[in-house]
């Protein structure tokens, strides 16, 4: 592709100076090489794709504000006497961490807004990146060569959890010592090794004097340090493996269609960045997070009703909430298993997305390129097995409200707990199964569209006096976008005996797979889609039957 | 320019004519028709429209830099303690407020204006680029090989066998010189999540009024909060102390009691037992008289305080441990041992 700018013409005599400044970094950076490659690279065009353009602006609004929240909070947690321009606190013990978030509240000019933005740039990042993975998920973007990339996002969704959760305990508020004491008494539950991890995190027992100052650490330079290079990476991995792409007219697995990035990409994302951030700082004006001054500060002898975590702690919340509470005493020991499975479910829980698409791959066998999305209905299995997923976390995203949906629709707690407890194993098999059957319907429908034409809306009365309704063909490129997709056959482990019948070991994971395959592929998780015979056959005919 | 001016073949009208499906291919109906030809936008053809769009984009820069003014101005002229009302947020602060909706304003107009501008004076038309394989090409796999087996073999890694091993034990053992280092992040457990302040003999004071409590002070239905005498909210170590030694004292009807042992540790109907949930230690305070249930606000676990505190409801894993109390001499109410048992969440070695 070239362009005009290349030869538009130079003024006699010396090159302009963003020229020269631009020649003096290439002899010394080579930028020019890198220019060639990503100043007019391709982005294909869709709504979906700028929810992680949200997550990015975010986490670098996070970043800015974070830094000048630094230049005024204390990470101490010296017991200090208030006696600042906040009256209804004068007198209070505090520590100076919780005293200096009041301090930036309320004598920091413009500070309550920074920790608002911080606050709320950090609920709409996790957010952004459970969207952004649902988007990924659901259309398959996430199948080879971007597995890799797909770990990244996993880490930066997990990392952000525990970034979040270190951040919002700093501090030292009632509420966010009530769930450091959550989390202690979850560390407590390990097995063996539970209270030496207690020991040494709180430096001895909980509280302790040193919690603040070690999250401080891991809040704003470990953790962040880990995401930010996981986040240039994944941006690496986006520009080298070039964008995906909805299937459509002159999309194809070796091409991507959409327009460079300079200009119009520079232009969109980049005032993406500012409305994302105009958006944030906004809702920080006008909605009030983390009231710290209503909530008090920390003490382990008190609590406040409706304790809530952060949203996305609020799924961990509700595992340890839905739980019985078990516990095995042998030999002088104890098993907590009401807080310890919890805990290991959260784990293996989070762990199912960063498996997923290894193990697709593995039931596929597939090795090759996927660049063209997936429409969610035409992979039905995959589709139900991320909404049986979303619906599991849902679920348990009101255990971990259980109090407030009691006291706000008036229902026991009891009975939303034990809704909890059986909807976390039920609603997730309902939930597949209905997906399931949604996307077949879809893909009839899809089917009857390409076969039969769009429902025009206009009744026709024919002349022996029935009523049809016209159906209008679709155009090439509407029969194209509906057909690209590709079918898979279920995978089948061929006969177990030989023509000499001898019998063949079948190996389990062969078994496993087999099975697999046929539950993702089998002709009862997909329908055919329509073939060239097929729509000549009825095309040919004259007019509808 | 007029709109006489623009070419006809330019024209809304023609264009459409362009677009029209084509006839199914006679071989493949359903086989890829290319990219769709570009379709020009209003402000491709006509002048006046892009101006429009100049001018829109121009704006929104400009209202960007008026708010910026807008931002400055309140927070040097607003006072930082104002409190204003505005429907329908109710009472919040004023600079708060001015500082969010300026900056967002002059945030969210240069956003706007660059969309504004990409979507209505940048081309717009799509392009297609080529895609490539991520993996190499088998000659520079090949060469990749090669080059690490040659690299490899002259580092003789692979013959000088003793070499390779005690370097593989170099570098698994450095690390652990890091492990050793971290030994003194806390003390080792012990028997510390065993004991709390009480013993034999320690006043129970109320935590509202730092006074020592007779058997009178509390009334039959009412849950008092209390502390071990000594214990001041200004010592240090008095956050580890109370988040182990907090006690709420209940008072029932003796007859109310089923469980024996409640009946033997309490005074005249007193009961006193551990504020610390035995879930994962949030601290109880919801007390229901009639049922004699207390109920953790965090996680709900409910424990009948008639019945040896056992758990009736929720994740909580065992009772809530008792203190055994009486009175002294002067008729104070004093603990007559610590907790049996550790208080607060379980844990491998409490047994």
């Amino acid at each position: 592709m070239s362009t005009a700018a290349n030869e538009a013409p130079r003024s006699r005599g010396k090159a302009p100076a963003g020229e020269r400044v631009a020649d003096w970094a290439d002899g010394r950076l080579g930028i020019y090489s890198l220019a060639k490659a990503n100043m007019r690279k391709i982005f294909p065009d869709h709504w979906s794709f700028m929810l992680g353009e949200i997550c990015l602006y975010s986490f670098i609004i996070i970043i800015l504000t974070g830094v000048y929240l630094t230049l005024f909070f204390h990470p101490s947690m010296n017991e200090v006497e208030y006696h600042g321009s906040y009256v209804p606190m004068q007198g209070q013990l505090m520590s100076e961490a919780y005293k200096s978030t009041l301090d930036i509240s309320f004598d920091v000019r413009g500070g309550l807004l920074i920790r608002q933005i911080h606050h709320w740039a950090a609920i709409i990042f996790l957010a952004g990146m459970f969207v952004h993975m649902m988007r990924v998920f659901f259309t398959g973007a996430f199948r080879k060569p971007r597995e890799i990339n797909w770990l990244f996002g996993f880490l930066l969704f997990v990392l952000g959890m525990f970034t979040g959760f270190t951040g919002y305990s700093l501090p030292d508020d009632l509420l966010s010592g009530t769930g450091v004491r959550f989390t202690q008494g979850a560390i407590l539950s390990v097995p063996i090794v539970g209270t030496y991890i207690s020991m040494f995190l709180f430096g001895g027992e909980f509280p302790g004097t040193d919690f603040v100052a070690r999250f401080y650490s891991i809040h704003i330079l470990l953790l962040p340090g880990i995401m930010l290079g996981l986040v240039v990476g994944h941006l690496i991995l986006v520009f080298y493996h070039k964008h995906t792409q909805f299937a459509g007219p002159g999309k194809t697995n070796k091409n991507v269609v959409g327009m460079p990035l300079l200009p119009v990409y520079m232009a969109k994302a980049g005032g993406f960045f500012f409305l994302v951030f105009g958006v944030i700082a906004a809702i920080a004006g006008i909605a009030s997070v983390n009231p710290i001054w209503s909530i008090g500060p920390y003490r382990p002898d008190q609590v406040s009703t409706g304790a809530q975590p952060d949203w996305y702690m609020g799924f961990a919340e509700g595992l340890v909430r839905a739980m019985p509470g078990w516990e095995i005493n042998f030999w002088g020991h104890t098993l907590v298993l009401g807080v310890f499975v919890p805990l290991v479910i959260f784990g293996l829980f989070l762990a199912i997305i960063a498996l997923y698409p290894f193990i697709e791959s593995w039931v596929t066998g597939d090795k090759r390129e996927h660049h063209i999305l997936d429409r969610p209905r035409n992979a039905p299995t995959r589709t139900a097995f991320g909404v049986a997923w979303v619906t599991a976390y849902m679920i348990m995203l009101i255990g971990g409200g259980n109090d407030i949906v009691a006291t706000h629709f008036h229902l026991s707690i009891n009975a939303v707990t034990w809704f909890v407890r059986i909807g976390f194993f039920a609603g997730p098999v309902i939930a597949f199964v209905i997906t399931k059957r949604i996307c077949l319907g879809l893909q009839r429908r899809d089917k009857e569209k390409v076969l039969h034409g769009r429902e025009s809306g206009i009744i026709k009365r024919l002349p022996h006096g029935e009523f049809i309704e016209v159906h209008e063909p679709l155009s090439q490129e509407q029969l194209h976008t509906l057909t690209a997709h590709e079918q898979y056959k279920s995978a089948e482990i061929g006969p177990t005996v030989d023509e000499n019948g001898v019998q063949r070991k079948v190996k389990r994971t062969d078994k496993l797979r087999a099975k697999l395959s046929k539950s993702y592929y089998g002709p009862e998780s997909q329908i055919p889609k329509p073939t060239v015979e097929e729509y000549k056959e009825i095309t040919s005919g004259h007019g509808h039957h | 320019m007029s709109s006489q001016d623009i070419p006809e073949e330019n024209l809304p009208a023609a264009q459409r004519g362009t677009h029209a499906p084509k006839p199914a291919d006679d071989k493949n109906p359903f086989a890829d028709p290319g990219l769709p030809p570009h379709e020009h936008r209003i402000q491709d053809i006509d002048e006046r429209a892009a101006k429009r769009s100049e001018r829109t984009v121009a704006l929104l820069f400009t209202v960007s830099m008026l708010a910026t003014i807008g931002f400055i101005a309140s927070f040097v002229a607003i006072p930082h303690d104002k409190s204003i009302y505005v429907f329908p947020l109710g009472h919040i602060n004023a600079m708060n407020l001015a500082l969010g909706l300026t900056l967002g304003v002059a945030l969210f107009t240069i956003g706007a204006g660059a969309v504004h501008w990409a979507r209505t004076l940048m081309s717009d038309e799509e392009v297609a680029d080529e895609r490539h394989p991520i993996e190499a090409s088998p000659e520079v796999r090949a060469k990749v090989h090669a080059d690490f087996k040659q690299g490899a073999k002259e580092s003789v890694i692979g013959r000088r066998k003793l070499i390779r091993n005690t370097m593989l034990g170099a570098l698994t053992l450095v690390p652990l010189s890091g492990v050793v280092l971290l030994r003194d992040l806390g003390p080792l457990p012990g028997t510390k999540l065993r004991h709390t302040l009480w013993n034999k003999g320690k006043l129970l004071v109320n935590m509202n009024t730092n006074e020592p409590m007779r058997p009178s002070d509390i009334a039959v239905g009412s849950l008092t909060f209390a502390k071990p005498e000594g214990l001041d909210e200004h010592d240090h170590g008095f956050q580890n102390e109370i988040a182990k030694a907090a006690l709420m004292l209940i008072r029932l009807e003796p007859e109310a009691i089923k469980d024996k042992r409640e009946l033997e540790w309490s005074h005249e109907g007193i009961v006193a037992y551990s504020k610390i949930c035995t879930h994962v230690g949030c601290p109880i305070s919801l007390y229901e008289q009639q049922t004699h249930h207390a109920l953790c606000p965090c996680h709900q676990s409910t424990f009948d305080l008639a019945d040896g505190a056992r758990v009736i409801f929720g994740p909580a894993g065992h009772a809530l441990p008792q203190l055994r109390i009486g009175v002294n001499d002067e008729g104070y109410l004093e603990a007559l041992s610590d907790f049996e048992e550790p208080v607060g969440p379980a844990f491998w070695e409490r047994g």
